[in-house]
């Protein structure tokens, strides 16, 4: 960690998606003239950190060359537990939501490697399930925060930067260093880039892809916690969709379904980028449904830009 | 080296195909130098040269694949700008291609006419015309195989026959084979030489691709040589030798050099005992010391690889027992082998040997990631150190670490493969196939290194379908057939007719008899 410069370089270039974050913040610095103000940037960052807290776990495991959709459905069911629980204990409540994340995580993980059925289905099968577990848990009802602590939490602030901007920014972090600088990270891109080879090598493949699953539960958990904390309330349908946000905001970040590349930087821009989107055309008054439709288009568009920008070229040259 | 079985004299007749003063730039490199080509109808002609000489540029060039910046293609009289290689195509000019591009759900026929199915009226598939077209072909090619054959289900020779067949349907004037046997073995070939043989009598002109100098001498015509992306000469192939055509390759000669292999050995390193893995081979014993290179020589299928996954722990064996350095070890899995002191550079670089997407260096400390990092992070400086001592120790030419390795030629990757292994301090390392697809000057210095790691105390254990490589590296030689060991030759005293009837299975039936 020697310089700034080397700290962002990283494995990854320039993700295309960051020029278009850059673009649209100044188009809705000028549209719109509460965008630009220090209370709606740090609300953009509260906005995004769900969807970027399980962002950042699925990087990691869509790098491995899998893919986890009961994201969505471990959201609900942590936050379920952290508000239905708290009645008994706080420190159990929170304990309990976060641990399931893990578990459920853990159990992916270990499927997809004694199995070897595809991520897809495997956690296909676990979002429709886990979805069941929650209302069977609870009972189709929806629960409120009966401590004011916890929903405090959600709103509260540290000087100017609200709590949960915070949490999602040092967990960036975190992530960043996880995935470049440990042996870790460089063993998912290796894993993800070519198994054959990584067995090869003597890596331990599965071992590797249970990790990534058990840190996208529990980000996915983590994110289900805090959310519910912000609204002071869980529903069973909490969560639903948000797996595909969340691979929409890592795909627009660079990194590749097929496994082997991407970046935590991307997938930040990833999210910013569907953040700003959301915020800016919502201060503009555009109705949310035109949202989904620019959206759409931007995921497409981005992919193009990105297959036309880094094509594996013939000027490389070859030695 | 054996001297060339055949050697024909040039056909004589006016080129069918011209290339003049091709030149291509690529930004920051000339890939080809005003460079001159031509074919004959009813010839072969040879193309050689090392990777990155540029025989792949001009055949993508001539296939329409690239276009020249400089320089003209003759067609027949006419001078011809190919735009892409469906144009290339249609004016007659093929490429068949060293990976193949096949459907394999899909029968022999579907994929020949794949892209141009014959047509009844509201675009349905005329499905009769396209098994009349396809047995047309294939009697041709005369194989083993009918038209609704799954694709599949076919053999690596026979995948490359459909291959062929689908050239053949463009009626092809010029057909280049681009390294066509590097995945065949050696009793698969002829058939292929056939095939060339009677696409030469209807007066095709074939350009023929490859490294390998037996083949050449066999099959050419004339052989034409390219160096750094200049033309360095055309010779008839009844009037030349391997050596010349070496030296005009790499500007010296290479030869066998018995002398340089290793000879102090110490104690048995390996030792195989009665190892079996059901229906895939059996009772397979043989030792190998410290300082000894051992051969393992047979036909692809023979079982050679699986014998190498095994004592890498990537298959369980069903009886028999591995012995390492005086003790058994049973691994579970590749990270005990590893972690144990054995290293396995495998068959297949591309596929199991590297990560083409990474960087030199990540490659690189792959194996050994323990040992450049401290409680679970990376040491960037400490892996650079010991990228750039594999990196000079071994002559690998990138322009930095970050380059990605599936931007380097073969030799180069091969040598990232092994600096990887030797950078996890193995006690055994075994080399499958370690030149496969490997250009000349390469492929000396990779047995040169192999020759100097088992000089300093590595026990290597090395599998080729290559007679010279086995005969000019190891020391003993086990000769597998069919699963099993059917003899042990001395490295330096061993005949090649004995070699290769010990791996055909003839010799065993000498014994029986």
């Amino acid at each position: 960690m020697t310089s700034i410069k080397g700290f962002f370089r990283g494995r990854a270039k320039i993700q295309p998606i960051w020029i278009f974050v850059i673009a649209i913040f100044i188009f809705f610095s000028f549209m719109s003239e509460y965008f630009l103000s220090w209370g709606n940037i740090t609300n953009i960052l509260v906005q995004t950190s769900t969807i970027g807290l399980i962002a950042l776990g699925m990087t990691l495991v869509m790098i491995n060359g899998n893919i986890d959709l009961s994201v969505g459905a471990i959201l609900g069911l942590a936050a379920s537990l952290a508000v239905g629980l708290q009645e008994i204990s706080m420190t159990l409540a929170i304990a309990a939501a976060l641990g399931a994340g893990i578990l459920l995580g853990a159990i992916n993980g270990l499927i997809v490697w004694k199995t070897g059925v595809n991520a897809f289905i495997v956690t296909l099968g676990a979002m429709l399930g886990i979805r069941g577990l929650l209302f069977v848990y609870t009972d189709e009802q929806s629960f409120y925060a009966s401590n004011f602590a916890f929903s405090d939490f959600g709103m509260s602030s540290i000087g100017p930067m609200p709590v949960l901007a915070i949490i999602f920014l040092v967990c960036v972090l975190i992530m960043h260093l996880v995935l470049t600088r440990t042996s870790h990270g460089r063993n998912t891109f290796a894993v993800g880039g070519n198994p054959e080879a990584s067995i090869d090598a003597g890596i331990r493949l599965g071992r590797h892809m249970m990790i990534n699953f058990i840190i996208v539960g529990f980000f996915a958990a983590l994110a289900g916690v805090l959310l519910s904390s912000q609204m002071g309330a869980a529903t069973p349908n909490l969560g639903r969709d948000y797996e595909l946000w969340v691979i929409t905001a890592v795909v627009l970040g660079g990194t590749k379904l097929t496994g082997g590349s991407g970046s935590i930087i991307g997938t930040l821009g990833g999210v910013l980028a569907i953040g700003i989107l959301r915020n800016g055309m919502n201060l503009m008054q555009v109705p949310a449904f035109y949202v989904l439709v620019v959206l759409g288009v931007i995921l497409i568009s981005v992919l193009i830009i990105d297959k036309k920008v880094n094509v594996p070229s013939s000027k490389e040259v070859r030695i | 080296m054996k001297a060339p079985t055949q050697s024909r004299r040039p056909v004589d007749a006016a080129p069918i195909l011209k290339l003049q003063g091709i030149t291509k730039r690529f930004p920051g490199v000339v890939a080809l130098n005003n460079v001159d080509f031509d074919v004959r109808p009813g010839e072969v002609h040879a193309l050689l040269g090392e990777n990155g000489a540029g025989k792949s540029t001009l055949m993508k060039v001539l296939a329409g694949k690239h276009q020249a910046n400089e320089g003209k293609i003759i067609l027949g009289d006419e001078e011809m700008a190919f735009e892409n290689p469906k144009h290339a195509k249609r004016a007659g000019v093929v490429l068949i291609h060293q990976e193949q591009s096949l459907v394999p759900e899909m029968t022999v026929a579907e994929n020949i006419f794949l892209g141009s199915l014959p047509r009844k009226p509201f675009n349905r598939v005329d499905w009769r015309k396209l098994r009349e077209d396809t047995n047309k072909i294939l009697e041709t090619l005369k194989c083993g195989f009918k038209h609704d054959d799954l694709v599949g289900s076919l053999s690596i020779a026979k995948k490359q026959m459909v291959e062929i067949g689908r050239a053949l349907a463009f009626t092809p004037q010029v057909v280049i084979f681009d390294e066509p046997t590097a995945s065949l073995t050696d009793h698969e070939k002829p058939v292929l030489y056939d095939v060339i043989n009677s696409l030469c009598e209807q007066g095709v002109g074939i350009v023929y691709i490859s490294h390998r100098m037996d083949e050449i001498f066999h099959l050419s015509h004339r052989i034409s040589v390219l160096r750094d992306g200049q033309y360095t000469g055309t010779v008839n192939t009844a009037d030349t030798n391997e050596d010349e055509i070496t030296r005009m390759m790499i500007g010296r000669s290479l030869e066998l050099d018995h002398a340089s292999k290793p000879n102090d050995f110490g104690d048995n390193l390996l030792e195989v005992r009665n190892l079996s893995v059901k229906r895939v081979f059996e009772d397979v014993s043989f030792n190998v010391r410290k300082g000894e290179i051992v051969g393992m020589y047979g036909l692809v299928g023979a079982g050679r690889s699986e014998v190498a996954e095994t004592i890498f722990g990537l298959r369980t064996p069903s009886g028999g027992e591995v012995v390492l350095d005086g003790e058994v070890v049973k691994f579970r899995n590749s990270h005990d082998a590893v972690a144990s002191g054995v290293a396995l550079v495998p068959e297949d670089r591309k596929d199991q040997g590297l990560i083409l997407g990474m960087n030199c260096r990540d490659n690189m400390t792959m194996a050994s990631l323990t040992s450049v990092s401290s409680m679970g992070f990376m040491q960037g400086a400490k892996e650079r150190v010991v990228y750039d001592k594999y990196h000079q120790a071994m002559k690998i030419k990138t322009p930095s670490w970050r380059q990605k390795v599936g931007n380097l030629s073969g030799g180069n990757q091969q040598k990232i493969v092994i600096g990887k292994w030797l950078h996890t301090h193995p006690k055994l390392l075994i080399l499958d196939e370690p030149t496969r697809g490997i250009d000349v000057g390469s492929k000396s210095e990779i047995h040169t290194l192999v020759k100097d790691l088992a000089k300093s105390g590595y026990a290597v254990l090395v599998i080729s379908s290559e007679m010279p490589e086995v005969l000019g590296l190891s020391n003993r030689i086990i000769a597998m057939y069919d699963g099993r060991v059917t003899a042990e030759f001395d490295g330096d005293n061993v005949s090649e007719d004995e070699l290769v009837q010990a791996i055909t299975g003839m010799g065993k039936q000498a014994q029986a008899s």
